[in-house]
Formats: structure tokens, sequence, C-alpha cells
């Protein structure tokens, strides 16, 4: 499979924090990958660069060969990246429609246009039950659907979805589950971090492993679920000798 | 990601922002009808007076509303783009000759200039910071106008008289006119507001309102909505004060720059309903009338009590309807369908 889109010795510090420092990977075309990594790893920072919310202090990312790195999210959303947000973003004053059309607008003119947009996406992420409902009114894993539908609606390339099944019962994040397999078979690669290792290692092709900043190892999840270093990482050095 | 778009939605009956927009459509041109001829049974210059000012400050308002409310920059300087528009055209028609109704033009453009020069370095600023610096602006503006001589100065300008014309906004005594000099302005406010909020703007704004990040992260320019919003906000505002000068016939600093304006000019559209499009006319109906009764009967010299009762009127407002005096009327339609707004 083609590198989709490169990171390449990215590094990012917020003050006192080196949030990332020399990452490299790569997203191959129509793959799940997961970022996965303790608390404090740089998942979210990381996120927040290859969206262009913030710019890298080195290094550069690159979506099908040019780079998107420091041309802020605009640039990033119109050439092909879309995101979640850890913590839900909706438009509250908005229905579930009209938040939907604000992605349309990405690549629709006409306000007809960016209706009937959005109103397919809005099927596609399973809310059309709800489409007119305010967004203020969605319960928490209609919510998540909502950002992946609005999400959507900017037809991504790269879909970056951030933890978008924490805090969802077994049964929701099941569903959730079936929702990102289904986009992928629609084309859109994804890159998702998650907290929920079990949920997680199943639907991913390949997992980065981040810690303390750094990329610690990259592979098939079978594998770095097994590495000393990624259980070292986790749980602490007693038991990577186990 | 042309997979996600089909297959298309099987076809449904028009969803509720086309059948809402209808509605709004129809109450608004319904309304119009019923305004126009409203005077045909309105004598007393009194009550002539008071239609006349609930009209222009709805237009002011809702043009006010297009800044600080759909898009969600709380503005505390819009006196400087009223009287903007107020000195241009009364300058235009001193100096040059230029009738009103093309000043009213001009007067319009210099203030949505006017809001793009304020805009530009204040909409680095966010929430209540970017209200604070726009009271500053217009205050600066107050005081530029006060010590400018080639505008008069404190002394002011008055409209020369010009005999009875449309062309020259002079009816003599008559205040007929006025009404649907106001009223045509109040509409066109509206207009534009209907317009701009099924369109990619409108949508831009709200987003921009409820949240900076997330509308970022679709593409939305978060810079150019605003200033686009502060264009068409300052032009609107400066076209209500060309009219607004010709009606009185008389400005100075005082009289159209001041500070208290800038709340006037917001107040209707807060109290009836922010971000709606109905708001801005609904509050200018029961604030104006207010504020008008309350002064000639309680008297405004020294008491106060007039303003005690305005200023109740809006704490007890706020207090039991947040969202406006639109949200009294439950319907989504009216109400925009912004639970919050």
């Amino acid at each position: 499979m083609a590198e989709l889109l490169e990171v390449r010795e990215l590094s990012k510090r917020f003050g006192g924090v080196q949030a990332n420092s020399d990452i490299s990977f790569d997203v191959r075309a129509g793959e799940i990958l997961g970022l996965i990594g303790p608390n404090g790893a740089g998942k979210t920072s990381l996120f927040n660069a290859i969206s262009g919310e913030v710019a890298p202090d080195r290094g550069e990312i690159r979506l099908d060969g040019r780079r998107i790195s420091g041309l802020g999210p605009v640039a990033a959303s119109r050439a092909g990246i879309a995101r979640t947000f850890q913590v839900v973003r909706s438009f509250d004053s908005m229905t579930v429609l009209e938040n939907v059309m604000v992605g349309a607008f990405t690549r629709a003119g006409a306000a007809r246009d960016a209706m009937r947009r959005a109103e397919a996406v809005i099927d596609t992420a399973g809310l059309s039950a709800r489409i007119d409902a305010p967004a203020v009114s969605l319960t928490p894993p209609e919510k998540r659907r909502l950002e992946i539908a609005r999400a959507l609606a900017t037809e991504p390339r790269v879909l970056l979805l951030d933890e978008m099944l924490t805090g969802l019962t077994p049964a929701e994040a099941r569903n959730g589950v079936q929702l990102v397999r289904d986009l992928r078979d629609r084309g859109i690669t994804i890159v998702m971090v998650e907290h929920v290792m079990e949920v997680l290692l199943p639907l991913i092709d390949r997992a980065v492993v981040l810690n303390l900043g750094r990329v610690l190892t990259t592979g098939l999840p079978a594998e770095v679920v097994r590495d000393p270093e990624v259980i070292r990482a986790y749980l602490g050095d007693r038991y990577a000798q186990a | 990601m042309t997979d996600a778009r089909a297959p298309a939605p099987a076809p449904r009956r028009p969803n509720a922002i086309l059948r809402r927009r209808r509605r709004e459509l129809a109450l608004g041109a319904a309304l119009l009808a019923a305004l126009a001829a409203l005077p045909w049974f309105i004598s007393d210059v009194y009550t002539q007076n008071l239609l006349i000012l609930v009209l222009l400050y709805a237009g002011l308002s809702q043009a006010w509303n297009v800044l600080g409310g759909y898009c969600g920059q709380v503005s505390l300087g819009h006196a400087l783009y009223f009287g903007l528009g107020g000195y241009t055209s009364t300058m235009l028609l001193l100096d040059l000759g230029l009738p009103p109704v093309f000043g009213m033009v001009a007067g319009g453009l210099v203030g949505g200039v006017g809001a793009l020069l304020v805009g530009w370095p204040c909409f680095r600023l966010s929430g209540h910071y970017y209200a604070v610096a726009t009271v500053v602006v217009g205050e600066i503006g107050y005081l530029l106008f006060i010590n400018w001589d080639f505008v008069g100065g404190a002394s002011g300008l008055t409209v020369p008289i010009a005999g009875r014309s449309w062309l020259y906004l002079q009816f003599g005594v008559s205040k007929l006119p006025w009404i649907y000099v106001t009223l045509g302005f109040a509409a066109a406010a509206w207009t534009v507001a209907y317009l701009v909020e099924g369109s990619r703007w409108g949508y831009s704004w709200r987003a921009v309102k409820d949240d900076v990040t997330a509308a970022r992260s679709l593409a939305v320019r978060v810079f150019p909505s605003k200033m686009a919003a502060a264009a068409i906000s300052g032009f609107l505002t400066g076209v209500g004060g060309a009219i607004y000068a010709q009606y009185v016939g008389y400005i100075d600093p005082d009289s159209i720059l001041a500070g208290s304006f800038s709340i006037l000019i917001a107040l209707p559209a807060v109290l009836g309903g922010v971000g709606t499009l109905w708001g801005p006319l609904l509050g200018s109906a029961v604030l104006i009338p207010v504020s008008e009764l309350s002064r000639s009967y309680l008297g405004s010299s020294g008491s106060g009590v007039d303003l005690m009762i305005y200023g109740g009127l809006i704490v007890a407002v706020s207090l039991a309807r947040p969202a406006g005096l639109v949200s009294l009327f439950g319907t989504r339609g009216l109400a925009g369908g912004r639970g919050r707004g």
C-alpha cells in the first residue's frame, strides 16, 4: 500500500514540555492506524499538528507528497484532513443538519448543495433519525457521530479520530467500531487515538506506540502488545521481566 | 470520499431548515404588508414618531445582530458607524449638495469601511477583550469628532432646508413619509439578515460563535468571516445613521456618536433574542415604547425613574428569558431553531 500521510522527524515543545520529539511514521492509503500510548505520550498533540491546529517546531507532515504542516487547519482541511475532538466540540446553537452543513460548505458553494451533501453523510454516520434535533439535545454517543458526520462532510482522505470510543458503553463502542470499519470500506484512511485497548487492537491494521513524546515502536497490533518496551511503558519495569 | 455521498437519501419532504425559512419569509412579507398599512390608522404625531423610532432601531439592531448575534462578536462601539453614516451623508449634502438618498449609500460605505478598520486589529482579541476594545474605539471616535472643526466640532451640523423632496428626505412637518423610509430600512436590514443566515457566511458565523476550534477544523476562515460580518453590519448601521441625521435635522457628537447609542443599538437584539431574525424587531417594539412612554409620563428631569423602569425591564427579561423575547413564542420557526441563541 502506498504512503498517503507521512510524518517526518516532527518535534513540538509547549513551554517546558516536549510534547513530540522526532516523530516519524507513515499512514498507508486505506488502512486503520492506531496511535497508542499512555497518558501524556503526545497523541493528541500529534493530532493537533496533523490537523494544522498547531505548527510543529521542526519536521514535516506531507499528504500525498505535499507539505501540509505549518499551513494551518483551513489548509489541512482543504487538503483532505478531517478530525474529531477528544472532548466533543459541537455547535450547540445549531441542529444536527446545520452542524454538518458547516463542514459541507468546504466542498459546496450553494446552501442547497451543502444541505444535500450533509444529509447524505448524516445518513452514513447513522444519525438520520436525529437530523433536525438541536445538537445540545444529543446523547454522548450521538455527539460522537455528529462530529464524525461533520468531518465526513468535508470529504476527507484521512480521518483523525481522537478517543471516539472513550466513555461509551460496550454496546455503543461496538456500534462505533462498526462505523469505523464502514468508513474504511468507503475508502477513507483512518488514524485513531484510543485508550480502550481491547476494542482498538482487533480494529486496527497497524499500531504506532508513543511514549513520552517519542515513537516507541511500530507494527502489527499483535506484535506491539508483546513488545517488552511497550509493556514497560504501560505497566512498569517489573512486568517487562515476566 | 465520493462513495460517502452515494446512495443519495430517498426523496423526502423539504427538510426542517427549508420549511422554517419559508415560514419566516411568509411571516416577513405579512408583517411588511401590515406595517405598510398601519400609518393609515395612525394620525397623531406622537405615535407616528414612536413607530418611526421602533422601525429605525429595529433596523439598526438587526445590523448589530449580524455581527453581535450571528457571528457572536459583541460590539459596544456601533455608535461610531452610526455617526460615520450620519456625518458622511450630512457633509456630502452641505459641501457637495449630494442628496441624502445617495449620501445614505455613501454613509453606509464609510460605516462599513470603519467597521473593517476597527475589526482589523480588534478581531485578534476574543470575547470580553473584543467588546472592551470596541467601547474604547467608539469613545476615540467621539472625541475626534468633538475636536474636528471641519465637521463642525462640538457645535455640530445642521441639515439645510431643501423643500419637500424624497430625494432630500425632507417632508415638511409630515411624519408619514418617514414611516416608510424607516420601514424600508428595517425591511432591508431584515432581508440582508435573512439572506446571509441561509448562506455559507451565516453558517460560518454561527460556527465561529459556537466553537472557533471546531470551525477552523472544518475549513472555516475565522478572521475573514468576522470581517465580512463587520462590513455588512457597519454598512447597514451607517445607512441607519444617515437616515437618523436627516430625520432629526441636526447632528453633533453627543447626539449621534455618544456611547449610549452603542448600547441603544445593541439592546433590542439582546432583549429580543441575539442571533435570531425576529429578535431585533421584537426587542425594539418593546424597548422603544417603554423608554418613550416612561420618559413622557414620568419625566426625564432629574428623577431617573424612567431609566429605572427601563433597566428593570431588561433585568427581568434576561432573568426570565435568557434566550430573549423570541423564545416566548416557542415555535422553532420564530426562534430560528437556536435554543441558546
